[in-house]
């Protein structure tokens, strides 16, 4: 077995006295693994939400850390709203297989056959029917009891008031007046029987450490990240890919923009952003030139004053 | 064209700057209007760590001056919050310079957010602590340096805000810094924790001395906030004590593999050093240090890692592995400074869960010395502690667990209280001291020792509450009668019945009569509910639920 001479590459630290300080990548990767490890140690069923994202790859690779060389002891969950873009599913698809962890698919079936979508009804209620509903059967239908998931806390404002133990009730709903106080790292993983967490192993990352640790580990993420020509419906200053279901304003057609997409969500609420940025140390710089937060494409954050924290008590992540 | 907007950026040159900077958390803690929302906005604001859509947000909004944003408005994050113009809960901020990357625990003032203060306080390595320089030291700077230095957070920034509004007033802050030094001393003296403090004249409001140097203030020669922000050495007491490692889970994916998985909790483990294990004082020799990037030759605290020892021994999650050569105490009666975080107050006739490091154990308040005053710094008598109160306890535990006092180690230190019927996290302590009275202590004053009484009573000592109709009980107690294990049945738990009961091997039977069709059941860590429609059903559940806490140990008195 090779034996490093100190901690491993690619992180590496710097030297104070004789033991060598940590950077920060090293010790976030150090905190979500042992929040990985509790939970899975705690829990008769946790699961691990992966959304394809760049958030849920990195948490999946620490999850692959955590047990190493063991196999990963929860499924991952996916929750298809049916307007995924198609590179997700493949890529997907194909990150299940490489890690070798069972991936359990969930979608709200009857809601996608009447026609769910955020043109018909406002994006609340799609997300509320298409996202929270399809969590919430999902972790009842398998009687989950822990849910991993790639939140951070400085996405949004009512995220900074989470914990990494979100506890919700039998409804699945969080109530952010009546949190657990949670102290050094002593999480307590105490439910009543139906009741369940939600864990966020991530919390502490921003969106620049998680770019920076997938640069370091060469964490595989989807090519809809990178700058690409990709054709797009322009529309203000929106730039609006085209998938299944898309629906044109009259008169309006596709141009070739180069773009990427940010933050991926679905495609009919997610828009692309015009960008050069072909690789990962280029998304970092452009990062940092940005003057908006990632989440401000995201359509769903926006659909009324603190909806996120609405989304959040009745059962979002 | 990110570089065409930053002249002579280099992302290499970047991403090799970030390899190297470190961490430094630190706690802030104020009330309505003293400005600390305030420091937090402009902190972020002046380190370009806001977007422009979130500064467009709170644009025109607030209680500034037109054309003055309210920083305020950046860190208030819940409805309520805004619509009440107050914080109650911990936010968690984030930021970075040049130097270092900043995680920021900010924490409500008011005596009712105590419970709050303390949970920032916890992981800080400083704490920025906010005087208003109109005001003078009022009790809220006084309860956050308090909980500051009782939660060892080693560095306090002293902030004196508001200098413009006291005309920039050298005098005014030396004022303030004269009569908060008196009042750290006395801190240090009560808590036994001294801190190293700096005192730093600001204007939130208009940004002085927090990330820019003030030009009001030519008096002022010593660092921005942001500066002393940048220099504090962040903890590393944690790297330089004895190895402990607490285990999380045995990972064991073929029979070639058997490997501890932790987080170090504190200090250095390398390839070929001998440890101990702190529960049964055997020691072996580690053989691998595991991680997904491949084998360490050594890894210190706070890695998280896998341990591949050279011997077959019986390690589990909740056992401590420890250096050999500077061992934790093991024990069953502690004396700690605690913070009582749960609206039911301290209840002394009632068992709560204990959760140190990965190990939970059932534990009794046996008696309270003083309850502490933040007010007037002095120790008050006291028969319970409320939410939000501090004092001195000692407990009783029905296991014993390794511990080392938290000025020593902040990890295996500290505790948390869990109500057992309620789940809730109900208080937090930190260990002042610690009785050596370890298994083998006891087992020295009696003839029996306790292997000895399992190996007879086919069960190790414990208790398991029942709640349900009297019928199922009675069921439930014939049944582990007719199965050999030796009972005893109290109706009202108190530590002086519980301990020597659990002490001699024998099962506490805690049972509450209720007219429900369910029942709970209750060993340590573990809960099962019910339906008692089914007597046999239940009996057997309740079985399997002693077998799975490990009170039943062999075939004699396993379930069926």
């Amino acid at each position: 077995m090779p034996v490093a001479e100190s901690e491993s590459r690619p992180l590496s630290p710097t030297s104070v006295g004789h033991r060598p300080r940590l950077s920060h990548l090293r010790l976030l990767e150090a905190e979500s693994i042992h929040i990985i490890r509790e939970v899975a140690s705690e829990f008769e069923r946790p699961v691990m939400l992966y959304s394809i994202g760049k958030d849920s790859s990195v948490m999946l690779r620490l999850a692959q850390k955590a047990f190493c060389p063991g196999p990963i002891p929860f499924p991952l969950l996916h929750i298809d709203t049916g307007f995924k873009f198609r590179e997700m599913l493949v890529f997907r698809d194909e990150m299940a297989r490489s890690v070798g962890a069972e991936l359990l698919v969930w979608r709200n079936e009857p809601a996608i056959a009447a026609g769910t979508n955020p043109i018909v009804l406002d994006t609340k209620r799609c997300c509320g029917l298409l996202k929270t509903q399809a969590l919430l059967d999902a972790l009842r239908h398998y009687k989950f009891d822990a849910a991993f998931g790639g939140a951070r806390r400085d996405e949004e404002k009512s995220r900074a008031k989470e914990r990494i133990y979100s506890f919700r009730d039998e409804a699945g709903q969080w109530d952010p007046k009546n949190q657990r106080p949670e102290l050094w790292n002593l999480y307590n993983a105490r439910i009543h029987p139906g009741q369940s967490i939600r864990v966020f192993p991530l919390s502490n990352w921003t969106e620049i450490d998680v770019w920076q640790y997938i640069h370091e580990e060469k964490i595989p993420v989807v090519d809809l990240y990178f700058a690409k020509e990709r054709p797009m419906y322009v529309r203000g200053d929106a730039l609006l890919p085209i998938e299944q279901d898309f629906v044109a304003l009259p008169g309006e057609k596709p141009q070739s923009v180069k773009s990427r997409l940010r933050s991926l969500g679905c495609s009919p609420c997610t828009g692309a952003i015009r960008s050069d940025a072909q690789t990962i140390p280029d998304i970092i710089a452009e990062l940092l030139s940005f003057r908006s937060s990632e989440r401000a494409n995201r359509v769903i954050d926006h659909d009324q004053e603190g909806s996120m924290e609405i989304k959040k008590r009745e059962g979002y992540f | 064209m990110a570089a065409a907007t930053l002249p002579g950026f280099s992302i290499h040159e970047f991403l090799r700057e970030e390899r190297e900077k470190d961490l430094l958390r630190f706690s802030t803690a104020g009330s309505v209007d003293d400005g600390k929302s305030t420091l937090i906005g402009r902190l972020l604001y002046d380190t370009q760590s806001v977007y422009e859509d979130q500064v467009r947000s709170i644009e025109g909004k607030g209680t500034t001056a037109p054309g003055q944003l309210d920083f305020a408005l950046l860190t208030d994050g819940l409805r309520a919050e805004r619509e009440q113009g107050i914080t109650i809960d911990v936010a968690y901020r984030y930021f970075s310079t040049a130097r270092r990357k900043f995680i920021i625990a900010d924490t409500p003032g008011h005596e009712q957010y105590t419970r709050n203060m303390a949970t920032g306080a916890s992981t800080a390595d400083a704490a920025v602590v906010l005087i208003d320089a109109t005001k003078g030291v009022l009790v809220q700077s006084r309860r956050h340096a308090y909980i500051a230095s009782l939660l060892r957070v080693r560095h306090v920034l002293v902030a004196v805000n508001k200098m413009d509004l006291v005309g920039f007033d050298e005098a005014a802050f030396r004022t303030s810094e004269r009569d908060f030094a008196a009042v750290l001393d006395r801190i240090a003296e009560d808590t036994g924790t001294p801190v190293e403090t700096t005192f730093v004249p600001v204007s939130a409001l208009i940004g002085d001395n927090i990330v820019h140097r003030s030009r009001a203030m030519p008096w002022y020669g010593g660092p921005t906030l942001l500066q002393l922000l940048e220099s504090v050495p962040a903890s590393d007491e944690a790297r330089f004590a004895p190895l402990r490692f607490p285990v999380q889970r045995v990972l064991r994916p073929d029979h070639t593999f058997r490997g501890f998985a932790g987080q170090i909790a504190s200090g250095a483990v390398r390839h070929g050093d001998t440890v101990t294990i702190a529960s049964s004082g055997r020691t072996a020799t580690v053989n691998r240090i595991v991680t997904w990037n491949g084998d360490l030759a050594e890894a210190h605290a706070p890695l998280s890692v896998t341990l591949v020892l050279d011997q077959e021994l019986d390690i589990s999650r909740g056992d401590l592995i420890v250096a050999h050569d500077e061992l934790p105490v093991l024990s069953k009666s502690i004396k700690a400074s605690m913070v009582w975080m749960d609206q039911h107050p301290l209840d002394l006739r009632r068992r709560y869960l204990l959760k140190h490091t990965t190990r939970t154990v059932p534990a009794f308040v046996t008696s309270i010395d003083h309850r502490a005053n933040i007010h007037t710094l002095s120790h008050e008598p006291a028969k319970t502690l409320e939410m939000n109160s501090i004092g001195v306890l000692n407990l009783s535990l029905l296991q014993p667990i390794a511990v080392d006092l938290y000025r020593a180690n902040r990890s295996t230190g500290s505790f948390i209280l869990i109500d057992p019927i309620t789940n809730s996290t109900v208080a937090a302590g930190m260990i002042t001291a610690a009785s050596d009275r370890t298994q083998a202590a006891t087992d020295r004053r009696s003839p029996v020792t306790a292997p000895e009484r399992v190996a007879r009573f086919g069960h190790r000592g414990g208790v398991l509450e029942l709640i349900g109709p009297h019928t199922i009980i009675d069921q439930i107690e014939r049944s582990l009668f007719d199965q050999g294990a030796i009972t005893v049945r109290i109706n009202h738990e108190a530590p002086s019945l519980t301990q020597p009961i659990v002490d001699a091997g024998l099962i506490a039977l805690v049972v509450s009569a209720t007219e429900t069709n369910t029942l709970k059941a209750l060993v340590e860590t573990h809960e099962i509910t019910v339906d008692s429609d089914d007597l046999h059903d239940a009996v057997s559940a309740v079985h399997r639920l002693l077998t799975k806490s490990g009170i039943f140990v062999s075939g004699k008195a396993d379930h069926p």
